[in-house]
């Protein structure tokens, strides 16, 4: 496209759209958001419910990352660049969870 | 896909200007990716806080069904979030779910913009943007009913919840609280505004992308990689909301 300028815009071919990996994402997405719903509906609160539901959160971000944002396309680095610094912070935010459980209860 | 990705080759006295790409990846779209994970840093403090705070506070203790508000207890999202618009009675988080698949939605738009961007498709493009920013708007326009529905409670008083004492839960700002703790509205207001304000920039990006298509910039510019930059800020808002979603409302 680059190589085609405007002024021959009457010859310019538009390649057909391809769409199916898009919409195959689209539908993973749903299909685990409607999962959630479901969960939430007939699954009592518990540390197991908390656990599925980040699980499932992370399963969310792989697709929304990988593939809407095509990180799963780019160079290896950049891949490594992103993910190490999130993994910190994903610690963080779990040990402190965990602190705050402690925070009034010292001996706990 | 590899060839739609290539991009033009520098030319030589461009290498020690900016012209070389050290990861495969055009300055601009680094520099998104730079900005998304500064940003990924900041929404991470507002989670990690709630999670802390969350923690800290009494859980309820009980069955489900005997829940009541107190502000000694922290409360159970789905009774806090179960009004829907025009409608009277108990659908649990339905509304917030509906403004997830809009956020879902509008993310499928803007990637099916970029695509067609790849392919030189201007009408595509900007056929495409123009739901993105349906979208975009509608979750808008859904939180500013959602704020407004928490602040002032609902229309007929009679339908409210009540305390243990029996007294009606009208709304919740960033004084007074009768759902549960102080934090709770104060979390709330702050994360889900954040990601609101974020939303709204990114609307207005959109309308500047879609403004630029429509005028031809791109198509004079031979690519489309602006509508690629500006696709990378609206996904991450769009997964930004995934994880409140979750940790907000579901947890």
């Amino acid at each position: 496209m680059a190589q085609q300028p405007s002024q021959s815009t009457e010859q310019k071919v538009i390649p057909p759209a391809q769409t199916g990996a898009i919409w195959k994402t689209f539908f993973i997405l749903v299909v685990l958001t409607v999962i959630e719903f479901i969960i939430v509906a007939i699954m009592p609160a518990s540390q197991m419910r908390v656990a599925i539901f980040a699980g499932m959160t992370i399963v969310k971000a792989f697709f929304i990352v990988g593939e809407f944002m095509h990180l799963k396309h780019e160079v290896k680095s950049l891949i490594w660049m992103i993910i190490v610094p999130t993994i910190f912070v994903a610690w963080l935010l779990l040990a402190l969870m965990y602190e705050g459980g402690n925070l009034y209860n010292p001996l706990r | 896909m590899s060839a739609i990705h290539a991009i033009p080759a520098v030319p030589e006295k461009m290498t020690w200007s900016g012209g070389s790409e050290p990861l495969k990846a055009s300055y601009g779209k680094l520099m998104m990716w730079f900005f998304l994970i500064s940003d990924t840093f900041t929404f991470s403090a507002l989670l990690v806080t709630y999670g802390m705070i969350r923690f800290s506070q009494n859980a309820y203790v009980g069955l489900p069904e005997n829940f009541h508000f107190a502000t000694t207890h922290w409360p159970v999202p789905d009774k806090v979030f179960e009004a829907l618009p025009f409608l009277s009675g108990s659908y649990p988080l339905f509304f917030v779910g509906i403004m997830t698949f809009i956020l879902i939605f509008s993310s499928v738009t803007m990637v099916l913009a970029v695509e067609a961007g790849h392919r030189g498709d201007r009408a595509d493009v900007e056929k495409w943007m123009l739901w993105t920013i349906v979208g975009g708007a509608t979750f808008l326009g859904s939180q500013a009913w959602e704020w407004g529905h928490f602040i002032a409670g609902p229309h007929d008083l009679s339908l409210a919840a009540t305390n243990l004492a029996g007294e009606p839960i009208v709304g919740a700002n960033l004084v007074r609280n009768p759902y549960g703790p102080p934090a709770f509205a104060d979390l709330f207001f702050f994360i889900t505004g954040f990601h609101g304000t974020h939303v709204f920039s990114g609307v207005i990006l959109n309308i500047m992308i879609f403004f630029n298509t429509a005028t031809g910039m791109y198509e004079k510019r031979g690519h489309y990689e602006m509508v690629e930059k500006v696709g990378l800020y609206w996904h991450f808002v769009d997964l930004v909301w995934v994880f409140v979603f979750t940790f907000f409302y579901l947890v």
